[in-house]
């Protein structure tokens, strides 16, 4: 029978989570890098026993993981990311050039086909990749310099590149994300880039239709229709059927289309998930409600998911890398909450059951199923 | 031998505990502690100074016998009891967050 590994990065360690292909009873293993800030856990498709860990703290800085054998044993490797070149600047919060600072690494995305290379999303925002394992870093220059970067700023957060997608069918594409830049495309591998953001209506901002500066805080694709995006931005939830040259609002029937997470089923590509949040400046559910919503036509009709979720007094915030789903037949769907629970629903989301429920906070979720 | 006291959470990183013992050759200031602190200890690099400026991190300070050296120069000399190895050179982390 399958099984289930889930690898959550929390304020103070990282947890992994396991369970037969049931999804019943569950393994709960950490903490990991006790009292370390984990960003992000996330394990080669290739090989997924290697994972790579994003461990950092306000003290000490960055750290990055490896682990060879599922998250049993971990060994550190390459901490060293160094901008190309002369950094340059980007906007401060009051619009002053501000010089480009290594702060963290907040996401990896190992490679669909090699598992010692990686890619890896850091604030201030750049792409770095690795292809010795993790042991060096090498920034692709391309991104951060394509023209626009001067006019990227930092969300609440802080300037992150967050997301990163492969084209499963055309390697040499790849999207990324930034708050608050927008989101970004490569069709040649990583050399030269471009901004995908025409659709996009922020009006938070001087030109609310401008080429960058909006707050995309992520994006999801499913494998089988890579020019089909999906986008939780700071308020709206978006989509693109052309590999994101445009975009059109699908927040339709939602309560409020402020969010951090969205995902996509793994075998209907049509069907989709979010977590409406109540505001940029309420960070929790609407009415105290913890709702998952899931649109089965591809946006726009959205129907509330509560069954085995709190609906009173949940002030909880799910973060932007805090849901992932599983592959299994009946897919399994899986998000990590502020408040420390990790919930997970073997149907889809018609039902929820949380793993675990007094973690840290969570940051990331991320799954994987295993033969 | 110099004696050099790690915060908890970099005792772990390095797999030891209670003070470390390090050999450091020439005069003993902070840069050659530190290097010869990253050099026996590889998963350290970057977490005290900066890999690339080699600047301290900002919220950790350097202590010893009792004198804060944080703000002197990385290649002033230390006090003879820690080149001796009578007191030990603290990295100590500064008190804050949660």
């Amino acid at each position: 029978m399958s099984t289930v590994r889930v690898l959550v990065g929390t304020r103070k360690g990282a947890f992994v989570l396991t369970s037969d292909g049931k999804r019943e009873r569950w393994e709960i293993g950490g903490p990991h890098f006790a009292g370390w800030e984990m960003y992000h856990v996330k394990g080669s498709p290739v090989d997924p026993n290697r994972l790579y860990a994003s461990q950092s703290s306000g003290w000490f800085g960055q750290l990055v993981q490896r682990s060879n054998d599922g998250g049993k044993t971990w060994e550190p490797v390459g901490n060293k990311f160094v901008y190309d070149g002369v950094p340059g600047t980007h906007q401060w919060y009051d619009g002053t050039a501000h010089p480009w600072e290594f702060k963290r690494v907040w996401h990896f995305e190992p490679s669909l086909t090699d598992p010692d290379t990686v890619y890896a999303g850091v604030e201030d925002a750049a792409i770095f990749r690795t292809t010795d394992a993790g042991q060096t870093w090498q920034e692709l220059p391309g991104l951060r310099g394509h023209g626009t970067g001067p006019k990227w700023q930092p969300g609440a957060g802080g300037m992150c590149l967050h997301t990163i997608i492969q084209d499963p069918s055309n390697s040499n594409r790849i999207y990324i994300a930034i708050s608050a830049a927008g989101a970004f495309r490569t069709d040649d591998a990583g050399k030269t880039w471009r901004p995908i953001n025409k659709g996009l209506y922020s009006q938070y901002i001087p030109e609310p239709t401008a080429e960058v500066g909006h707050c995309v805080h992520h994006v999801a694709m499913h494998s089988s229709r890579p020019s089909t995006l999906f986008m939780q931005k700071h308020w709206d939830v978006m989509r693109s059927d052309d590999a994101g040259d445009s975009w059109h609002e699908i927040s339709g029937n939602l309560p409020t289309d402020f969010g951090f997470v969205i995902d996509v089923h793994a075998h209907e590509p049509e069907t989709v998930y979010v977590v409406p949040i109540k505001s940029d400046s309420e960070h929790f559910p609407p009415e105290g409600k913890l709702r998952v919503y899931r649109s089965r036509t591809g946006g726009n009709e959205w129907e509330a998911l509560t069954n085995g979720l709190p609906q009173s007094n949940c002030y909880v915030n799910v973060l932007r890398d805090a849901m992932a789903v599983d592959s299994l037949d009946k897919c399994g769907i899986y998000f990590g909450t502020t408040g420390g629970q990790v919930y997970a629903s073997a149907d889809a989301g018609d039902s929820w059951t949380p793993i675990v429920r007094d973690l840290p906070a969570v940051l990331s979720v991320e799954v994987q199923t295993l033969p | 031998m110099i004696r050099v006291v790690l915060p908890p959470h970099l005792r772990t990183l390095a797999k030891v505990s209670g003070d470390v013992e390090i050999a450091v050759e020439g005069h003993v200031t902070q840069r050659s502690i530190l290097d010869a602190l990253e050099s026996r200890y590889p998963m350290l690099r970057g977490t005290i100074r900066d890999q690339t400026t080699q600047e301290r991190r900002p919220f950790l300070r350097f202590f010893a016998c009792e004198e804060d050296f944080s703000l002197e120069s990385p290649d002033a000399p230390l006090p003879d009891k820690v080149a001796s190895g009578a007191e030990p050179f603290f990295i100590i982390g500064a008190i804050a967050g949660g």
